[in-house]
């Protein structure tokens, strides 16, 4: 599907195959593909995270405003800033093991609460790029990787994906994850806390948010509310597209980085190509249910 | 049948005649596994009405009895799923109080569930380790906390081959793409395996169609000839004719007695069982 879509664009448009291109596009995937690394773990599970924009965004936010305004060390604010995504799940996490309430529901519910403290925290101000540490605009450094010209925040989005691709499928933690989304009545018979695992997710979630809302700043220079506003639907895109089961259990890693890249390369192409905004809009949505339609269909003929 | 036998029943009264073989209490020490008096209720409902049960080493005792006589009342007594009101468990002669089906298990008691209790997206390897996972030995286990995916795949097809399991060879294949006997069949495995005690199989059949029942039963062998004790609850009275040493009658929270599939015939135990017929004391 990646490759298809790589070729048809670069006929379209002999300038998108150009390790520039293919540079832009890993930067601007980065930030999503990093928040549905967070979005695979909870989907795994068969849960879902429509809280994922809003925490990265309170993240940023508290990091950025904490070192331009209140005069905190750059180190020690991007940690708390983590920390507050790490919290934010973590209460997610809870509100779904006590409550008893669907995912759906409670991440409805601090899709809200998380966005408003960060804009009554923020007072809807924008944070920009000269107020921030070096440390917080760090991961917009741009490299050079062999041909392509990249930043570090793609890096450290690629490190992030490596260690989650690793932890589920090579780890203990990792395969109840799968468990406990696949069928939690057996994993509880088998001795799993179910409860414990589903937890832990979300909170593992929020600190991936919490890192991404690092590279976030990095890339836009900048810490607003107003920024990845479209990430929630966006990152659950990048992990259905990549093959990862809404029911649970079923999924990986590498699949949501594919997903992603798809989205991405989907867009670049398009606007290359010269397709108007509205029409690429359309075509992303018509991308979504023609991608799943055809991997249900692959798993029905290999099934 | 008109009161249920109490835990105050003598050797002698619980001891049956006319269509009875003797039972006699057996001392703890001798059993691998001993109820005595137990006694469950909920609410005004009473679950257990102080049953007595044995198990005695390498038998296969089959629980059977009507829908809400006791037996999953019984069982989940005895494991840990529910902690009787009154009553003790002995294991190996000692009194044990289990409060999790946890403690159970760590005692070496392993359940087979009614409900096939294994994930369908995970390979047999994964499911038969599900829970008690083992990491690669060194740096790789310890630091990085690494899976010893190909050591557990390989003793998951020892533990296969063990009960004779030979319709599935690769450990790597998704449970969902077995059939149903074929599930359980992993599920009855993975107890099998772990247990050190005896083995418990809720109506491990009721899922299950003719061919693959067979193969089932036969496990339930397997396990008995390693040694292992087993319990089985089931309404299938063919099966249960078929693959037990005694047979616990439950009734009405109590207990109707014990028969064997020699002492009775199929028919007699179901009279009994649904209070057509008494065994009788004396």
């Amino acid at each position: 599907m990646l490759l298809l879509s790589f070729i048809v664009f670069t006929i379209l448009n002999p300038r998108f195959a150009t390790p520039n291109t293919i540079g832009i596009i890993l930067q601007q995937v980065a930030v999503i593909a990093a928040l549905a690394i967070g979005q695979t773990l909870v989907i795994l599970t068969a849960g879902i995270d429509l809280s994922v924009g809003a925490i990265a965004i309170l993240s940023s936010l508290v990091m950025a405003s904490l070192a331009a305004n209140n005069g905190v060390p750059g180190v020690l604010a991007l940690l708390i800033g983590i920390g507050c995504g790490v919290l934010a799940g973590f209460i997610n996490g809870t509100l779904v093991t006590r409550l008893n309430l669907p995912p759906f529901i409670v991440t409805l519910g601090t899709l809200s609460i998380f966005t408003a403290l960060a804009l009554l925290y923020s007072g809807g101000q924008e944070i920009g790029r000269r107020q921030l540490p070096p440390i917080l605009n760090w991961a917009g450094t741009r490299i050079q990787l062999g041909p392509f010209r990249i930043t570090t925040g793609v890096i450290v989005v690629a490190v992030l994906a490596a260690v989650m691709a690793f932890i589920l499928s090579q780890t203990k933690w990792g395969r109840h994850v799968y468990a406990v989304g696949n069928d939690p009545e057996a994993a509880r018979l088998v001795g799993i806390r179910v409860d414990r695992v589903l937890l832990s997710v979300y909170t593992v979630a929020g600190l991936i948010y919490g890192i991404t809302a690092w590279v976030q700043i990095g890339r836009a220079g900048t810490a607003s509310a107003n920024s990845i506003v479209d990430a929630n639907l966006d990152s659950i895109t990048a992990v259905v597209i990549g093959g990862t089961s809404l029911f649970g259990g079923r999924g990986a890693i590498i699949g949501t980085i594919l997903g992603a890249l798809i989205v991405g390369v989907f867009r670049t192409g398009l606007s290359l190509a010269g397709v108007d905004d509205q029409w690429r809009v359309l075509l992303t949505g018509v991308l979504v249910i023609v991608a799943v339609s055809i991997d249900q269909w692959i798993r029905k003929v290999k099934a | 049948m008109s009161t249920p036998p109490t835990s105050e029943l003598s050797a002698e009264e619980q001891g049956t005649v006319g269509l009875g073989a003797p039972v006699i209490l057996a001392d703890p020490k001798n059993t691998v596994l001993s109820g005595r008096g137990l006694v469950k209720t909920f609410g005004k409902v009473v679950g257990l009405d102080g049953v007595n049960i044995d198990l005695f080493p390498g038998e296969i005792l089959s629980v059977i009895g009507d829908n809400g006589a006791g037996k999953s009342t019984l069982i989940k007594a005895l494991t840990g799923a529910l902690v009787p009101d009154a009553g003790e468990v002995y294991l190996d002669g000692q009194q044990v109080h289990f409060r999790t089906p946890q403690d159970a298990r760590g005692s070496g008691i392993e359940t087979v569930y009614q409900t096939l209790a294994v994930a369908p997206a995970l390979d047999i390897s994964a499911n038969m380790f599900l829970g008690r996972e083992r990491r690669r030995s060194g740096a790789l286990g310890s630091v990085f906390r690494m899976l010893d995916k190909k050591g557990m795949k390989e003793d998951a097809g020892k533990s296969m081959a063990n009960l004779g399991i030979a319709t599935v060879q690769n450990m790597g294949q998704a449970v969902e793409t077995l059939s149903g006997g074929q599930r359980q069949a992993v599920a009855v495995a993975r107890a099998a395996t772990f247990a050190t005690k005896f083995v418990v199989l809720d109506e491990p059949t009721a899922a299950l169609g003719v061919k693959e029942t067979g193969q089932v039963l036969n496990l339930i062998q397997q396990i008995k000839a390693k040694g292992l004790p087993v319990i089985l609850i089931s309404h299938n009275m063919p099966n249960v004719f078929e693959v037990s040493d005694r047979i616990h009658i439950a009734r009405l929270g109590g207990s109707a007695g014990v028969i064997t599939p020699k002492s009775h015939t199929p028919t007699e135990a179901v009279a009994i069982m649904t209070g057509a017929t008494t065994l009788q004391k004396g």
